[in-house]
């Protein structure tokens, strides 16, 4: 009764405007707190710490451990300033740690969910002193934690993301990704498609219901109209809808003749296997084989799909079989830490953990916008891609992109991808005003 | 008309592993009064049944080769599988080729030993105690035996091929009349086969044995055959024990439709437990009967024509189904009165 009592209006009022006055000064506080030392988390004693954020558990956890034993791999040669492509990397700045002080990580579970990746990485940003975010392995967190790291104002170095959006009308200045895209795959298999199933062709599409697979099925047909290959359909698909058999039937009696999978991970894993199920791959329509495309391969997913990869175009990033010595010095590093040889999305881990690296100690800082203004415009060498740019004006990298088939006859467990065709990367390059977005300023916290 | 009839297809075999789960989730509900979220991963242990007979019928010894190398240009250690020496080349292949419906038999011996152990060890303590608990208990209990699997067979989803003679696809259409593009894999048809044949085994069991008809009036009135001094303990015992080994054959068998990963049981659960309530719970037809229309109607929401008029609605059929059905029919299709109405 006297609780009641007590509850005046003007004490709603006073209490009101405590709590307005305290929220709206939260955000001061916590950026002040972040910005000691001149910007977010500046390292104050020998160590320094990078934050790993991948998928420790969800569909894509075995990608997410493959990334993190590069990580593991990438930190033990930075601080031994040598090993794996370290010793191809065409910069030789990083002599054992970056600025004088060792490299130390912690680790989050980004569960390949957009919220739970922006809790981890903002926990290793406020609560474990993370200089520098990276990882992942889905375009909808990649950029979520990008958002999430230029309102920190940390660096945030993506891996494995696909959607042209994370460099595209949602990139950040804090934000930097080695990865390819869905422009570059569609400019990549375009012309490859074309010399190998010819022109006239009447494609449905099923694509994963989120914006990595709206760019992939709109790159796609971006791509191949100009050889008059007809979409047909294009249906939306459940992201982990795990049987897809009920999307696959209505292709049967569409008079389709190709088919292209805008899945990634599991759900490509499934789709391949049950349209291969249903006689697809061997079905004759217009007087044409029936084709499938899968427009992005890993060699993770290829051996989960086992046979049915047989024969089936697609793109990717890196592949361990490539021959030339720094892909060779990474598979000879990683596969005898390790006992198999390294994915894709391992290999832009790791590429992107000594870019970065390779960055502060050029720059002679840490400080957010001074790293990036050393990532902008600079061309590498010797970390497996040819020659790459990392271009200032979308922070996106460029590099030849591998087109690759599904093997026929593969010699062991791993030799499930064969490489067709090196695109050159004059060939995949594009405008940066093609994608639309803004870059806007670096945020130091 | 072929996209029709192969939608219709589609929802029965789809429809199969529905009512096969949910038979099971009701039986155990029915006689035992216990909601198990931890049915899904009884599907899930069964699948992993014949990943795991697989991986012991591939137990091999090394051979180095002389020939080939590995990834890493060193001398390639081959794997030779102990099954082809001990059976010979034809009947070890034989073995390899058909270990998913060989899995049936393993899938029997361990899901009858974990249904035994998961309900005399836990279940048993949850029988009085209000659903929310069992709920609680049996859905850490599946996440747990989630992790489990994760942690020794990995996140990615695992393939198991079909015996090659069922392996390719049946051109039905030339056998109903319809034109070639009517194809469907066989395995699928042998999966639609297998689950009637297991819901009629099921339901012979209960009807025409004594034990079936002490179940069929525990589900009536627990309490009465308890007081005719039949040992209804020890009979719950048994029924769980059925329910999982239903689920795990179900699973098993179904491998080679959709490769297996630890989150797979979870996928199925919430659909199951949906199809149980709309047929009505404790209901055994019910569940047969939902699992099977609600199969059907999911595959016919996905049809490009039905998703044009209404996006989307292949995600959402099953549960506004669910609603309509409950708001028109509150006990379920086939409930019976008195369940869950305390």
């Amino acid at each position: 009764m006297s609780a009641t009592k007590d509850i005046t209006r003007r004490r709603v009022i006073k209490s009101g405007a405590v709590a307005a006055a305290a929220a709206g000064a939260t955000p001061y506080f916590f950026t002040r707190a972040f910005a000691e030392g001149g910007y977010t988390n500046a390292p104050k004693g020998d160590s320094v710490t990078f934050g790993f954020n991948v998928p420790q558990t969800g569909a894509y956890a075995d990608e997410g451990a493959d990334e993190l034993r590069a990580y593991e791999l990438a930190v033990e040669h930075i601080n031994a300033g040598g090993g794996g492509m370290m010793d191809t990397f065409s910069s030789k700045e990083l002599k054992g740690g970056i600025n004088g002080k060792k490299v130390k990580y912690v680790t989050g579970d980004t569960q390949t969910k957009s919220d739970a990746a922006r809790a981890s990485a903002k926990r290793m940003i406020e609560n474990d002193g993370a200089i520098m975010i990276t990882g992942g392995s889905s375009s909808g967190v990649a950029i979520a934690v990008q958002g999430l790291c230029q309102e920190a104002g940390v660096i945030f170095m993506s891996g494995l993301t696909h959607s042209n959006d994370t460099t595209g009308k949602d990139k950040r200045a804090n934000g930097f990704r080695h990865f390819f895209n869905t422009e570059m795959t569609g400019a990549a298999l375009g012309p490859v498609l074309k010399n190998n199933y010819g022109t006239d062709r009447k494609v449905y599409h099923l694509t994963a219901d989120y914006t990595w697979g709206y760019s992939q099925e709109g790159s796609m047909i971006k791509y191949t109209k100009d050889y008059n290959w007809e979409t047909v359909a294009a249906v939306k698909t459940p992201v982990g809808a795990g049987d897809f058999s009920q999307f696959i039937t209505p292709i049967l009696s569409s008079g389709a003749d190709t088919l292209v999978l805008n899945h990634y991970g599991k759900d490509m894993v499934n789709s391949l296997t049950q349209a291969v199920q249903f006689g697809l791959a061997g079905k004759q329509v217009n007087g044409k084989d029936f084709t499938i495309v899968v427009p992005l391969y890993s060699r993770l997913m290829a051996q989960g799909a086992g046979e049915n990869v047989k024969g089936i175009f697609g793109s990717t990033n890196w592949h361990w079989s490539l021959q030339d010595d720094a892909s060779k010095a990474f598979v000879k590093a990683f596969g005898e830490k390790y006992g198999f040889p390294p994915s894709q999305a391992a290999h832009t881990t790791y590429c992107q953990a000594i870019l970065y690296a390779d960055a502060c100690q050029r720059a002679g800082t840490f400080k957010p916008s001074e790293v990036g203004k050393a990532l902008e415009d600079f061309e590498f060498d010797g970390l497996g891609n040819g020659k790459v740019l990392y271009r200032g004006e979308d922070h996106q990298c460029f590099k030849d992109v591998l087109v690759v088939k599904g093997k026929e006859n593969p010699t062991n467990k791993f030799d499930v991808l064969e490489v067709v065709e090196v695109t050159p990367r004059e060939q995949v390059q594009y405008e940066a005003s093609l994608l639309g977005g803004e870059l806007g300023p670096y945020n130091n916290g | 008309m072929d996209a029709i009839f192969l939608q219709f297809l589609n929802g029965l075999d789809k429809g199969g592993a529905y009512a096969l789960i949910a038979l099971g989730l009701t039986l155990v509900f029915g006689t035992l009064g216990v909601v198990n979220f931890a049915h899904g991963a009884l599907f899930m242990l069964g699948a992993f049944c014949a990943v795991m007979l697989r991986k012991i019928f591939n137990i091999s010894y090394e051979r180095v080769s002389e020939t080939e190398v590995d990834f890493l240009g060193k001398p390639l250690k081959e794997q030779i599988p102990y099954l082809k020496g001990i059976f010979g080349e034809d009947l070890g292949g034989f073995m390899l080729d058909y270990s998913v419906p060989l899995s049936i038999f393993l899938a029997v011996i361990v899901m009858g030993i974990v249904g035994f152990i998961m309900e005399r060890g836990l279940i048993r303590h949850f029988y009085k105690r209000p659903h929310a608990d069992q709920i609680l208990v049996t859905f850490g209990l599946a996440i747990v035996v989630g992790e489990l699997i994760r942690h020794y067979f990995g996140a990615n989803p695992i393939p198991q091929a079909a015996p090659k003679a069922v392996s390719g696809s049946a051109n039905i259409g030339y056998l109903v009349g319809l034109g070639p593009n009517v194809i469907y894999p066989w395995w699928r048809l042998v999966y639609f086969a297998f689950s009637v044949s297991i819901i009629f085994g099921v339901f012979a069991f209960l009807k025409f044995t004594t034990f079936g008809m002490v179940v069929r009036a525990g589900m009536q009135d627990r309490e009465t055959v308890g007081l005719l001094g039949i040992n209804i303990e020890q009979k719950f015992t048994i029924v769980f024990a059925l329910a999982a080994i239903v689920a795990g054959v179900a699973g098993a068998m179904y491998t080679p439709i959709l490769p297996p990963d630890y989150n797979m049981g979870m996928d199925f659960l919430v659909l199951s437990f949906v199809v149980v309530v709309v047929g009505g719970m404790g209901s055994l037809e019910g569940a047969v009967l939902a699992g099977f229309l609600l199969g059907i109607l999911q595959s016919f929401a996905s049809m490009q024509a039905v998703q044009n008029l209404l996006p989307g609605i292949s995600q959402i059929i099953v549960y506004l189904v669910a609603v309509v059905v409950l708001l028109t029919l509150p006990r379920g299709l086939l409930g019976r009165k008195g369940v869950m109405e305390d």
